[in-house]
């Protein structure tokens, strides 16, 4: 088990729980990111500390501090 | 006989073109209002369905899900459910972006739950193409149970058969739509079954699928913290209940209908969605490696904003200047054709120059929209919110709010219509009430002629131009008050929770020319109706204060002195002794004015700042535009009213001012409290009309002026007496 914001650009990993406030968490289901959807790092940007993800074909962007409480599964 | 039409809602993603469809649909027949008790506009257009038919179509604004925490997503919710105060469609045409299939059908699937009728547009299938994929719409037409037309919002193709579907869809039964049937466990429809009986009748509860539907929404939405509004006490109170129970229990309810909503949509939407050819990175990835790098892509994004603010601040000065010139130009040919008296000048001074320095705003406005429409449209937008969410985040604030603060150095107007590119009031309105404090193009006049009257021309360690330093100070000075008030108001009047960042990066698409030039003209439109009344209005007042009394008395007899001069000077001699005389005229008649009486009035609210009366006419006049200020000071004196901030007799005039004690009333101390209140005053009636247009209250305008007021007066304060305890004059 990995925190997303661990994982290196141009992999993908499979969420396996979603942590966090409510209100996030429902948001983030909404947008598809669910337990088993497999999620892609397409770019971290270390300088302003934000993530640019790709899931189910849409690209959404998270701050690392907030991805840190999405846990995924490597897929290697 | 065409009949009342029924009500259709327009809904769908953000991103998905909606409001390309909605024009596509509607043509130039539009108008707009805005929901009840709140600032989000709401467009209604025709929807004509041929023959005697002809439907009202609402564009609701674009969400995600029904579901909604704040008042704004709320809107959309109830807009497309009916739930009260707003009335319930009678269809909803839901625009889906084919590129996205997947989440976009996860709002299709919650609106087709509550059984209203529905059409699904589906938007962008060329894009679809590009990707080497394709849709089955017959496919997903069985599977949603509704009809689906393929549309282009961009070409306008596909919308006759779109009007033919509504007009279909609208003539069948109701209840012949079937409901998506997703699994929902015993103890959920226990829950919901709860909360049912707590939805008031008002709500238009008939059927159990709306029911349900109404009780998921609120079981989903309600929370301990929303925002939302008029939701029944005992709503919330069964809701909250109903929750904690489900939590004792060990279930989590959103995760369990979320993912049901998705199990469903993964196995019967998915199968429509078809690779056609092997899978291309697409543009918009490529795009976003050059344009999100940390280094090209920060360095294009400058490009751009330097772009954008050069357009504000130079390139609509060509524009400016030839408005202010017809209107010029046009008082004065009114002048020539009507008889002298109060009605001319009220014309002239009062109604024209009024409309003038509405119009005047224009070029900029046009500007600024023609920018956020292309950056909006393009997908850039929501990667200058990406680039600048580290700055911006440290303030308190989204990076969406960066452009309308950059916009601020140019002009606050503007500035202020851009906030709405944000989507949480709290963030939007933090951001108008700083936006002012940003040293717009207005102060520069200002600026200029009290540091070029008051500083000396020298230069500090031998090369920098002092003028020129303290120019750039005045600059820095307020960008970092305008960063800290952003951070002060943000933890205080603005304080709220910490809301994380889910920022939608769509792909990258041409800007549509026709719909960046609807917006411009319709901002342009809301600019010139709502807070251009109240500047005319204003202007008006201006003028009736600084124009009143009529003829009143005045202690030299100037109609002897140019009866004098007529007897002893002869030729230019004589021309410029009477306009000497006239300037001067006007100058004692300025200040014998109601304006000049209210300067003196509020003497002593800023005497402690080291102004004199004088200075506080200047300051009224500079709330019609605070360039006025310099004119203003111009008539004060006595000068020729056409004075500006390079006049040498201007700068002379200030400089030698002095009390009746032979004091300078100008010391570089009172010139420095002077620029650090014009800096950070409200001296802008504009930018406060624009205010109350769009929060539409006028507590935003009063907060604003008030805070400002007294922020520049205890710096100015602060300035002055901490200068006069360092010793300085």
């Amino acid at each position: 088990m990995t925190r997303l914001s661990d994982i290196p650009a141009g992999t993908t990993a499979s969420l396996l729980n979603l942590g966090g406030e409510r209100t996030f968490r429902r948001r983030l289901m909404e947008l598809g990111l669910l337990p088993g959807t497999s999620v892609r790092m397409v770019r971290r940007v270390d300088i302003g500390d934000l993530l640019q993800l790709e899931v189910r074909g849409c690209h959404l962007s998270l701050r690392r501090s907030d991805a840190e409480q999405l846990m995924v599964r490597d897929e290697h | 006989m065409v009949r009342r039409g029924p009500l259709v809602a327009l809904a769908g993603n953000p991103n998905t073109g909606k409001t390309s469809v909605f024009n596509q649909l509607t043509g130039g027949d539009q108008k707009v209002g805005n929901y009840p008790g709140i600032t989000v506009d709401r467009f209604e257009g025709k929807l004509d369905l041929g023959e005697d038919l002809e439907a009202r179509l609402v564009d609701v604004p674009g969400t995600y899900s029904l579901s909604a925490r704040s008042a704004e997503e709320q809107i959309a919710c109830q807009a497309i459910t009916g739930i009260p105060p707003l009335p319930a469609p009678e269809l909803v045409v839901l625009v889906v972006d084919a590129t996205q299939l997947l989440r976009n059908l996860y709002l299709t699937l919650q609106v087709l739950e509550t059984a209203v009728p529905v059409v699904v547009a589906l938007n962008m299938l060329d894009m679809l193409e590009e990707r080497g994929q394709a849709i089955d719409t017959e496919m997903l037409s069985k599977v949603l149970g509704v009809e689906v037309v393929p549309v282009s919002g961009l070409h306008g193709t596909g919308m006759e058969e779109l009007r033919r579907a509504i007009e279909r869809t609208l003539a069948r039964p109701a209840g012949e739509q079937p409901l998506p049937r997703w699994e929902k466990s015993p103890a959920l429809i226990e829950d919901l079954d709860a909360v049912a009986s707590a939805i008031p009748e008002s709500w238009r509860v008939d059927g159990e699928a709306r029911r349900h539907a109404l009780a998921l929404w609120a079981l989903l939405s309600i929370d301990e913290d929303d925002e939302l509004r008029d939701i029944p006490a005992a709503l919330r109170a069964k809701v909250l209940e109903v929750r904690r129970e489900s939590t004792e229990a060990g279930r989590e309810i959103e995760a369990e209908v979320i993912e049901a909503r998705y199990a469903w949509i993964d196995e019967h939407g998915s199968p429509a969605l078809q690779q056609k050819t092997e899978r291309k990175q697409g543009l918009t990835e490529r795009a976003d490696s050059i344009l999100l790098h940390p280094f090209v892509g920060f360095g294009l994004f400058l490009l751009v904003m330097g772009l954008v603010f050069q357009s504000l601040f130079s390139w609509s000065d060509p524009a400016i200047g030839a408005i202010e010139t017809a209107f010029g130009a046009l008082a004065q040919g009114v002048e020539s054709l009507l008889p002298a008296g109060l009605f001319r000048d009220f014309i002239t001074e009062g109604l024209i120059a009024g409309v003038g320095s509405v119009v005047v705003f224009l070029p900029q406005i046009l500007m600024l929209f023609f920018f956020i429409g292309i950056m909006e449209d393009s997908g850039y937008m929501a990667r200058v919110a990406f680039l600048m969410d580290r700055v911006m985040r440290a303030l308190g604030l989204h990076g969406r709010a960066f452009v309308p603060m950059l916009s601020g150095f140019a002009c606050a107007v503007p500035a202020i219509m851009a906030t709405r590119t944000m989507e949480r009031r709290r963030n939007r309105l933090l951001t108008m009430m700083v936006v002012p404090l940003m040293s717009c193009s207005a102060r520069l006049p200002v600026y200029a002629l009290l540091i070029g009257a008051l500083f000396p021309a020298k230069t500090v360690l031998g090369f920098l131009p002092l003028q020129g330093l303290m120019m750039v100070a005045m600059y820095l000075f307020s960008t970092v008050i305008a960063l800290v008030a952003t951070w002060v108001l943000g933890k205080t009047i603005f304080k709220g929770p910490k809301v994380p960042l889910i920022l939608e990066l769509p792909p990258y698409r041409m800007p549509h020319w026709r719909s960046v030039a609807r917006m411009m003209i319709q901002r342009a439109g809301f600019f010139l109706k709502e807070a251009g009344r109240v500047i005319l209005v204003c202007t008006i007042l201006i003028w009736l204060l600084l124009s009143f009394p009529r003829n009143p008395e005045l202690d030299t007899d100037y109609e002897a002195l140019r009866v004098t001069a007529a007897e002893t000077l002869e030729g230019d001699a004589l021309t410029e002794q009477l306009a000497r005389l006239e300037s001067e005229e006007s100058g004692e008649i300025f200040r014998a004015s109601y304006g000049a009486h209210l300067g003196r009035a509020m003497e002593p609210a800023i005497e402690p700042l080291g102004f004199d009366w004088k200075m506080g006419i200047g300051i009224i006049g500079a709330f019609a535009a605070r360039e006025v200020f310099v004119s203003t000071m111009g008539i004060v004196y006595g000068l020729d009213q056409d004075a500006d901030e390079d006049s040498v007799t201007l700068r002379e005039k200030i400089r030698s001012e002095t009390y009746a004690d032979g004091k300078p009333v100008f010391t570089s101390l009172v010139g420095l409290s002077l620029l650090v209140f014009f800096a950070l005053a409200c001296q802008c009636m504009a930018t406060l009309a624009t205010v109350y247009r769009e929060t539409r209250s006028w507590r935003w305008p009063a907060f604003l002026f008030v805070y400002m007021t007294a922020l520049a007066w205890v710096m100015s304060f602060l300035v002055y007496q901490g200068g006069r305890l360092l010793g300085y004059e």
